[in-house]
Order: C-alpha cells, then structure tokens, then sequence
C-alpha cells in the first residue's frame, strides 16, 4: 500500500481550477518529483497534501487514513512535514531553537527537544551554526535548517517545496546529499522542484502536472522521454 | 550561582528595602506607579510581546479586575485577597470571548479590534447602575490592616506592587522556558511555519492571552485596592491601554526585563514633565512627553534592551573579528 494516495484531487479558486482530477502516489520511504511548467497547480496539490488547503473534490490518504481537510497543525500531527519556498525559518530564534520547537511536538520537554534539535542540526550539516541567529544565516543555511526542522516532527513524509530553487552548484550538491540522506532513514519525500538537474538523478518516481493536470508519471527515464512533457515545457509546434 | 542571578536578587533585596530609604510620601508613590506599570507591562508582554498579538484593549482586563474584587467586596463581603484571585480568573475566563472575536484579524486589524472590544466594555460598566454606573464605586477606609488590604501608609502598597510584578515576571520566565515560549515565539515570527510543525496557533495564542488578562486584572484589584476609588474613566479607558503597550514596546517587546526598563522610563518621563512643565497649563508636560516617546521610538526602535542586545552583539562580534585577525596573523606567521 502507498504511504501517501491523491484520489482524483480537484481544486478550484472561485472560477480557477488550479488542479483537475490529480491521481498519484508516493510509497514509502520514495522521493517523488513533482514538476511542471510554472503554473501547473505544483505548490496547490503541495499545499492540499499539507493541509494548507482543502481539496474541492477527490480525497488524500496517508497511511490509509483520510487526512484532506485536516487544518496543517493536524497534518503535522498524523505524520507529514513541510518546508516554503522562502525558508520562513523563526528569524528571532537561534538555529537551534527553530528545530526545537518543532521537536517539541513529540518531545515535551525542553531538554530532550534540545537533543533531538541538535541530532536533526547535525544531520543536515549546521552543527556549528546551533547558536547563530536564524535571521543572520545564509539562504542556503536557513533552507537547511528548514529542512532540520520539519524533520524534527519526525515525519514519515516531508515535502519540499522548491528547496534547491536559487542555490549555487556546490549548495544544490549538498541539498542532494541531505535529500538522499532522508530517504536513507526511510523518510519519503515528495519534491515540488524547477532545477530538474537536482531531482531527476535522485528520484524514484516523477510526476509531471500542467495547467492542473498529471500528464505524466513514472521514473526519471521514462518521464523525459514522454512526448506529451517534452511539448509541455518546450511548447508544442 | 551565577553571577547574573546574585546581581538580580541584590536589587531585589534593595527594592524591598527601599521604604525604609527615607523616601518622602510622593516619591514612594513615584515607585509605585513604576513597579504598577512595570507589572502590567509585564503581563501585556506575555501576548503583545512574545506571542506578538499587540492588544490595544487590555484596559478591559485592568477594568474588570478592579470591578470584580470590589464589587465583590462591596456586595458580598468577600475579602480582597480573594477578590484579587476572582478578578483574575474572570478574566481569564472573559479572554476566551475577547480572544475569539478578536484573533479572526490579524496584525493592524486584530490590534483595532481590541480596541473596539475595550470600549464596549467601558460602554457597558458606565451604563451598569449596579456597577456603579458613571459615578463608580468607593471602597470605604473603615477597616484597615493586611487582610483587608486596606493600608493608611503608601509602604505597605509598594511592597503589595513590588510582589506582584515578581510573581508577573516569574510567570514570564516560566513561560520563556517551556516549551510554551518557543510556541508563541514560533507564532509570532512564521505563523504558517509553526502551524505545519504541528502548533495549534489559535490554542497557544489563546493560553497566552488568558494568562495575560489574568495577571492584567490583579494589577487592576490592586489599583482598586491602592486607589479606594475606581470608576469606568479610570480603570478602563483607553489611553490605559496604550500605556501597558507603550511600556513594553519601550523596554523590548518579548524580553523579560524589558516592562521594567520602559515602565521606569515612562512613568519618569510622565512624572517630570507633569512636575515640570504641568503648572504651565495648557498641556505643556503632555508635549513635551509625547516629544520624547517619539524620540526614543525614533532612535531605539526595539526598545531599550533590543538596542542593549544589539549593542552586545556588535561588541561581540568585533571582539570575535579581532581574534580571528590575530589568529589569522600568528598562523601565517607560523607558515
């Protein structure tokens, strides 16, 4: 059974249907693509995944259970982190204290958050950074530490909104690492991506939308040489 | 022990020895008005400053904790120390109403909200003839002593100030150090982010505005209690709402000690004018007052320990630039 099931997922803005009947799934512990031309309804499907929205039609199953509709701090609760385009980390908090607050969702208490905060920390590669101010960080540092700190929920599926988006060479290499390290643990994860060099290598499974719809699905290989996405991002003659 | 911690009880120890300093009767109550201030400040903090929900109506907190000890006093007998308490907690409890119309706005627009709320409470004690109505209530001076927290001498209401804006600050420790002050914290810098984390922000931003009102309305029994005297005007306007933000926002909104920097500042600023500039007439000492709190809002926009922090940090950072440049120097001699 997948970890994570869209059945047939619509959603409309007043008179705009961002996403038309989008059907996927991720299994367990699989990092999943989801790209598409700007404006195919990727952070929409995203964000009713998230909680952020609910879908107009169709439903979202985690584990088997229904979670469409659940407000986001539900979400986070049944098993499902997030990161935003813009790293929204807690600027007036140290680094640490920022992944604290998310391991305090199961922890309780501050000390053994304050443990928990430090292994995430060390895992994405800011051990050093435990004290810095979250504000004074790079962007490259602050969507890490986003990243450390959605897992400090201890998810069983993170989603990744545009994480590589704006890095340079080096940064998207070490994104990389972070990502394949997750998934390592077992953590699936579903990538909403524009720098195709940074998901298509790492990926088990791409799903490609345009103008709200899925037009393809399938492995990297697959995927890039399906007509119907070749004339979605470079138009058709 | 550290050395921050014997600092703070000493001046602890010297505030409450300062009765017996030989302060004339009006500077004892320049001190009272501060450690007041401070105090409400201090509780206004709580969800204005770290759960950053700036209310601009928490005179109504003030106002229905000094109503209820003395209404209870008043019609019931009941003793003020426990009217105190009641006061808090219906506060507590009349939050949940103020927080559930209120937190649907946010930022500028929660802000006149409270306003709003604040004033229809005003409206509803000036018209409540059993409250008083315009006229408010007197607490009579027949009965004296530490049980009826009655008192002749200014003394006793400083020590009962200085204690409860203690308690206040404790509380807001507490709450900095649990994992309450990362939530409200979280809330207040990324909203989104907190909630996709697992924080129920309605919940958290509504715990921190009960405890708020809570301490908010003890500040208003004791008023009550110092005064003798309350009507709707004075424990319940506007203005007095402003004042608990401005105290904060003064001092550094979200810092502990930040309440009582500003309330010194402001309750000094106001105190010295008024002697100053108040016989004048013609609102003088209000210009001048008004001048000043521009002034600092202009040069120190985060408050007096926000620019003391920075201030820290700037010092830090060019000691830790410093050392790395002679490091920097040694090695490459070595080289």
């Amino acid at each position: 059974m997948s970890l994570l099931q869209l059945h047939g997922v619509t959603k409309r803005f007043g008179g705009l249907t961002a996403n038309q009947d989008v059907s996927f799934s991720v299994d367990a512990g699989q990092i999943v693509g989801l790209i598409g031309p700007n404006g195919a309804g990727k952070t929409t499907a995203f964000n009713c995944v998230a909680g952020f929205y609910a879908p107009s039609e169709g439903h979202i199953t985690l584990d088997g259970r229904t979670i469409s509709g659940l407000a986001p701090e539900a979400c986070a609760r049944a098993g499902i982190a997030r990161t935003f385009q813009i790293a929204r980390t807690f600027t007036s908090m140290t680094a640490c204290e920022n992944v604290m607050a998310a391991a305090l969702l199961h922890q309780g208490r501050v000390p053994a958050a304050l443990a928990t905060a430090l292994q995430w920390l060390a895992f994405v590669g800011l051990a050093r950074f435990a004290d810095k101010p979250a504000g004074s960080m790079t962007i490259s540092e602050q969507r890490r530490l986003a990243v450390a700190r959605a897992l400090a929920i201890d998810p069983k599926l993170l989603l990744m909104d545009e994480v590589m988006a704006g890095l340079n060479p080096s940064e998207v290499h070490e994104m990389v690492e972070v990502v394949l390290n997750i998934r390592q643990r077992g953590i699936a994860c579903l990538i909403v991506e524009h720098v195709l060099e940074g998901i298509m290598p790492i990926a088990d499974k791409i799903v490609v939308l345009d103008r709200g719809t899925k037009i393809a699905d399938g492995t990297p290989a697959e995927v890039s040489r399906d007509p119907a996405v070749i004339a979605a991002y470079l138009g058709d003659a | 022990m550290s050395l921050k911690s014997i600092l703070l009880l000493a001046a602890l120890l010297a505030a409450c020895l300062l009765p017996f300093a030989g302060l004339g009767t009006s500077h004892l109550n320049l001190a009272i008005l501060m450690l007041m201030a401070a105090q409400l400040g201090a509780a206004w903090n709580m969800i204005g400053g770290y759960a950053g929900q700036a209310s601009l109506g928490h005179a109504a907190f003030f106002g229905i904790g000094a109503y209820t000890s003395t209404l209870l006093l008043l019609k019931f007998g009941l003793n003020p120390w426990l009217g105190m308490l009641g006061g808090g907690l219906t506060a507590a409890v009349l939050s949940l109403a103020f927080g559930w119309s209120c937190f649907r706005l946010k930022g500028h627009y929660f802000a006149m909200a409270t306003i709003a709320v604040a004033e229809l409470v005003q409206i509803v004690f000036t018209e409540w003839d059993y409250a008083g109505g315009a006229v408010g209530l007197t607490i009579p001076m027949n009965k004296q002593g530490l049980t009826e927290m009655v008192f002749a001498g200014k003394a006793p209401y400083y020590w009962l100030a200085l204690g409860l804006l203690v308690a206040t600050l404790l509380a807001t420790f507490a709450i900095e150090r649990s994992f309450l002050g990362y939530y409200l914290r979280a809330i207040k810098d990324e909203p989104d982010a907190a909630r996709s984390i697992g924080i129920d922000i309605s919940r958290y931003k509504q715990v921190a505005l009960s405890l708020s009102a809570f301490f908010t309305a003890m500040g208003g029994s004791l008023y009550a209690q110092k005064e003798l005297y309350i009507d709707p005007n004075s424990v319940l306007s506007t203005a007095l709402s402003i004042k608990m933000a401005l105290v904060s926002i003064l001092g550094g909104v979200g810092t502990l000690f930040g309440p009582l920097f500003g309330a010194v500042m402001l309750t000094g600023i106001e105190e010295v004018t008024r002697a100053t500039f108040g016989g004048s007439g013609r609102g003088t000492d209000t210009i001048i007052y008004a001048s000043l709190l521009i002034i600092i809002a202009v040069f120190y926009p985060s408050g007096i320990v926000g620019w003391w922090r920075a201030r820290a940090q700037r010092w830090k950072t060019k000691r830790s630039n410093a050392a790395a440049a002679v490091a920097a120097v040694t090695s490459e001699g070595t080289l």
